[in-house]
């Protein structure tokens, strides 16, 4: 058993492959006897991995040693590589023609998020700006909330609540994407540039597609990518100092 | 060869993260803004550019097409690898702002997708 649990160490990587290449089989498989394919399998194997995230800590089932290899695969160098090789698959003239209403959907985006966290934690108790720009850059992304909230001045407690409230957003976005898609028209590259740039979230955008139509992908990821960089720049800045005006 | 499309997507890769995080220092903002999106008109481009000359054959565009497989797998190792219990344990103000602001950004796709619509 020892001598397993050392090879397997020493080829985290490999052996993250080959998990991962038995959950998602596994989820085919119910997907398509207990689903009858009407829920992906994509989608159930992604439910899985985060139902898995559950006993391990903060980095999920990597934190327990004989998984650490997830994490190199899940990590962000590997995502954002396989995220820019769907490109191949993206026709440069759709991403043109969606070009403006992309940009408009990150700022409307950016703001609408904002101000819903703010919004929300005002009717819950919070007064002063700084805790009510934290948590509402928190409802942005996970990134988005810490970065403002340490630019500002935040209480430690205020930013945990920022960014658990950004790994709920990347959560839910991962389920409901591909249950809510057909009703909010996201079945072509024009509505997914959009949705990237509303959702912003890279890896619940990312997880979302996939989950929905994997053709999708890279246009959602397109947009999404410049959502956190844009969320570090506006919230501690305009957005909080608009709020400190108006409290 | 493989290599060279794998090269190829390294370069897009490295080149579009360079450049998001030029812009990032530009705005003042300490991260990489666009790095990807950057990298994937790079690639298009590239490849837009290089079938008319008829350079990207067979195996070279294996290679990048194998780590755009890759992704779903990529994907689900992510969902392992989140923080799972402090999300639950945030309390109900996360939950709530976590997802009703998310709500009413999904209720918006269909309109904002208007813009630009033929």
């Amino acid at each position: 058993m020892e001598i397993i649990e050392k090879v397997i160490s020493k080829n985290g990587l490999l052996f993250a492959f080959l998990l991962v290449g038995i959950i998602m089989f596994l989820s085919s498989l119910v997907a398509k006897h207990v689903f009858r394919n009407k829920i992906p399998g994509v989608a159930i194997a992604i439910f899985t991995g985060l139902f898995l995230a559950t006993f391990g800590g903060k980095k999920g089932l990597s934190d327990i040693p004989l998984f650490s290899g997830l994490a190199l695969l899940g990590g962000s160098m590997l995502r954002d590589f396989t995220v820019v090789a769907t490109a191949m698959g993206a026709d440069l003239n759709k991403i043109k023609q969606a070009g403006l209403a992309g940009m408009v959907a990150l700022l409307v985006g950016i703001f609408v998020t904002f101000f819903m966290g703010v919004a929300i934690a005002y009717a819950m108790g919070y007064t002063d700006a700084v805790s009510l720009a934290t948590i509402g850059a928190g409802a942005c992304t996970y990134i988005v909330g810490p970065v403002t909230g340490s630019a500002i001045g935040a209480s430690s407690d205020v930013i945990a609540i920022s960014i658990a409230a950004g790994v709920i957003k990347t959560i839910f976005v991962t389920i409901v994407t591909p249950l809510i898609a057909p009703s909010i028209q996201l079945d072509n590259p024009h509505s997914a540039v959009v949705f990237g740039g509303l959702i912003g979230t890279t890896s619940g955008v990312a997880a979302g597609l996939a989950a929905t139509d994997p053709k999708l992908v890279p246009y959602g990821a397109l947009t999404a990518t410049f959502y956190t960089g844009l969320g570090c720049l506006l919230c501690p800045s305009v957005l909080y100092f608009f709020l400190k005006a108006i409290v | 060869m493989t290599i060279y499309g794998v090269a190829l997507l390294a370069f897009c890769f490295l080149v579009g993260k360079l450049m998001g995080t030029l812009l990032g220092v530009l705005l003042g903002v300490n991260g990489d803004v666009g790095g990807v999106g950057f990298a994937m008109v790079l690639l298009m481009s590239i490849n837009l550019y290089l079938k008319d000359k008829n350079w990207v054959k067979g195996e070279s565009k294996q290679g990048i097409l194998f780590w755009s497989k890759m992704y779903l797998p990529v994907i689900v190792a992510m969902a392992a690898t989140q923080n799972v219990n402090a999300a639950m344990s945030g309390g109900s103000i996360a939950i709530i702002v976590g997802i009703v602001a998310t709500a009413v950004c999904f209720l918006l796709v269909p309109i904002i997708a208007k813009i630009g619509k033929k």
